[in-house]
């Protein structure tokens, strides 16, 4: 799974960014990297800056200050147009599917195929859509012309999860998929988290459920008050270690005593 | 090229062959598993257009026990002209309901058009005849229309005002607009023989034939194209009896209404002679059903039309997906009051004049009330624009109906209004049942 990882460079890779609203320091100079073939978690406790950090890189809005590296090369994200154009693409956690429309219709919202002049090119973006879900091995979905709606939460989130994939991506953000999936879902969705790294695009996954960022990722990056704590390898530590981190671990600088 | 055509392919080389269909894959197979699919769904609540078909029959047998001039080629003829206009209007009114906001202007707005319409179309004196024709005053009006939709959608969009009211504001001052061009307790008749000719005239027997038998050769021939797309492929399709029997029935009752409007023949006296007539398909019917085809295929298979869906379903994630949200519903509500000009034409060639009570009355309640009772939903995101028509054509049946009994205004009033309350209740169970099976 993670073989030769070490070695490969990272596909994304920050360099000290920062991110203030008005007063409050939301990440101040934060590393952070993902590498292809790897899931990197992203946890801290809330307030730790994980949202912030992510919506960065989903060009929700730009850093204050630090540098962006995709592919080693220096980029600049001002829009989700810029990050989608790079191949990164987020799941977010409400998921953002349309209740009222088939599962086809949600994966190609926005990109649909159009065959001339004007018509939906339904058969083929059925068929990509069946391939896509396929190849990530998602078995529980009886059609793709069911609505999201009749849906279970583990089935959306696979939905959503092949709606990112779709596009060129490499590189996918994940934002808490198992917060509100149970137990059986929740390995579902985890199994296909690991599918993805094992395809070969770099996975972020935030979580704030231990249990699951030790079953699926490869290493931890701890965040906590808006700064760097560590970035663990999950085979190399334990779960104690980690809660320790996110509550109590070590910071560069108190926040608001510099 | 890309990542995902790589694992795609690597899973196509892994089966060998290119897998079309889903690993759990429950699609019906057979026509006798595709009953049974139906009948489930059914049993968990979605009873698609069922109600409303049952409320019909149903309809149509209580009147036709009361008057038997109720179901005769002759009342069938006049239904079609009869609800012509307010079935133009509720086409417009289902894009509004799909997006979850509503038009209250459409009555008025559909005065504002025929009244514009009328205007330009009014006989000067032998020496200064008028200074339009039909076919450059006709799309003059409708673009009055359009405009003042756009106009809503704007004021809607920019300043992020709730649509109930600045529709309902429009309500208003286009009631105004209307009584100040025509004039208190005025009338002004339209003479344009062309303009009359939408709602006045009707289709020669044989020619009502050939556009019956052209439609049925399109739907079975579309119908073909795509199976044998989709077979191709490798997706699923229909069962082939099932599509057989859905051809079939569409050709039999397109042909059977054809057939029934032919039969339809007036007499007149003319200087103690008796002429008769034989009426034939309305104009306006044909134009009901090119709005209601070029409709459906604008809402069900353009980008445009899927995203006013995905908007009525979660504007956000439309957001997210990069559509345009405001624009598209600059756009619907242009749709809204362009279709509701297109009523408002056909309502002022039906009266052969345009009045103070032109766009008020039950027009606007009536066009809601048929989108709504068709099943559009009042939520956003759920709906046909073949809705509007079914509903339509149930509002007009009842009044009608009640009409030819003779029944008073009052009588009318309470019937229509317990009609409507039946089909929503009807709707919100259905919808609760579907929500319980945890289909919706």
């Amino acid at each position: 799974m993670a073989q030769e990882n070490s070695s490969t460079q990272p596909l994304l890779q920050l360099k000290g960014v920062s991110k203030h609203f008005g007063a409050v320091q939301a990440l101040s100079k934060v590393d952070f990297e993902a590498k292809v073939g790897e899931v990197m978690a992203l946890v801290g406790d809330n307030g730790a800056g994980k949202s912030t950090l992510i919506k960065g890189i989903a060009g929700i809005y730009s850093f204050d200050e630090g540098e962006i590296y995709f592919d080693s090369k220096l980029v600049h994200i001002h829009n989700p147009r810029d990050s989608a154009a790079l191949g990164i693409e987020v799941v977010y956690q409400d998921l953002a599917l349309a209740d009222n429309l088939d599962v086809v219709a949600n994966m190609f919202l926005g990109r649909e195929r159009v065959r001339p002049p004007f018509s939906l090119d339904e058969g083929s973006m059925e068929l990509s859509s069946i391939e896509t879900l396929n190849s990530l091995s998602v078995t529980t979905l009886r059609s793709v012309r069911q609505t999201v709606a009749g849906l279970s939460g583990g089935q959306r989130q696979a939905v959503a999860v092949a709606k990112a994939v779709m596009w060129n991506s490499r590189l996918v953000i994940l934002d808490e998929p198992t917060a509100a999936l149970g137990v059986a879902q929740t390995r579902q969705v985890l199994d296909l988290v690991r599918r993805l790294a094992d395809r070969g695009l770099a996975v972020v996954l935030i979580s704030h459920n231990l249990h699951d960022v030790f079953e699926a990722a490869d290493r931890i990056t701890v965040l906590r008050l808006g700064q760097n704590v560590k970035v663990y390898s999950a085979k190399q530590t334990t779960q104690q270690e980690v809660v320790h981190a996110i509550t109590a671990g070590t910071l560069q600088s108190v926040p608001g005593m510099n | 090229m890309s990542n995902t055509s790589d694992i795609v392919n690597d899973a196509a080389a892994t089966t060998g062959t290119r897998r079309t269909t889903l690993a759990a894959d429950a699609s019906p197979q057979s026509a006798a598993e595709y009953v049974r699919a139906a009948l489930k769904r059914m049993r968990g609540g979605d009873l698609g257009p069922l109600p409303i078909i049952f409320g019909l029959v149903l309809i149509v047998i209580i009147f036709q026990s009361l008057n038997d001039k109720f179901l005769t080629p002759h009342n069938f003829v006049n239904l079609i002209v009869q609800m012509a206009g307010v079935t133009a209007i509720a086409y417009g009114v289902v894009f509004v309901l799909l997006l979850g906001e509503i038009d209250l202007s459409v009555g008025y707005v559909s005065a504002v058009v025929g009244v514009s319409l009328v205007v330009m179309l009014r006989p000067g004196s032998v020496d200064s005849p008028t200074m339009f024709v039909w076919y450059t005053a006709l799309p003059i009006a409708l673009l009055i229309g359009a405009a003042i939709g756009i106009l809503h959608g704007l004021i809607i969009t920019t300043f992020q005002v709730p649509s109930f009211v600045v529709t309902l504001a429009g309500l208003l001052a286009w009631n105004g607009v209307v009584l100040a061009v025509i004039g208190e307790g005025g009338t002004l008749i339209l003479q344009d023989q062309t303009i009359l000719g939408v709602a006045n005239s009707y289709l020669p027997p044989e020619w009502g034939w050939i556009a019956a038998v052209a439609v049925v050769a399109w739907f079975s021939i579309g119908t073909y194209l795509r199976t044998r797309a989709r077979r191709k492929k490798g997706l699923h399709t229909t069962p082939i009896s099932v599509t057989v029997v859905q051809v079939v029935a569409f050709a039999f009752v397109i042909l059977f209404a054809v057939y029934v409007v032919n039969q339809d023949i007036v007499c007149h006296t003319v200087s103690d002679q008796n002429v008769c007539v034989q009426r034939g398909v309305p104009v306006v019917g044909v134009i009901l059903l090119l709005l209601l085809v070029s409709l459906t295929f604008l809402t069900e298979r353009t980008r445009f039309g899927r995203y006013i869906y995905a908007i009525g379903g979660n504007k956000e994630a439309a957001r997210r997906a990069g559509i345009k949200v405001e624009r598209t519903r600059v756009l619907v509500f242009m749709l809204s009051s362009l279709l509701a000009g297109v009523g408002g034409v056909i309502l002022a060639s039906r009266l052969r004049s345009v009045d103070t009570n032109a766009g008020g009355g039950q027009l606007l309640l009536n066009s809601i009330a048929s989108a709504v009772f068709g099943g559009a939903s009042l939520f956003g995101g759920r709906g046909k624009i073949s809705n509007a028509l079914l509903g339509a054509l149930v509002i007009a049946s009842v009044e009608n109906g009640m009409g030819l009994l003779n029944i008073s205004d009052a009588a009318q009033f309470i019937v229509t209004g317990l009609v409507l309350l039946a089909a929503v209740i009807v709707d919100a169970l259905s919808r609760r049942r579907l929500a319980q099976s945890g289909v919706a």
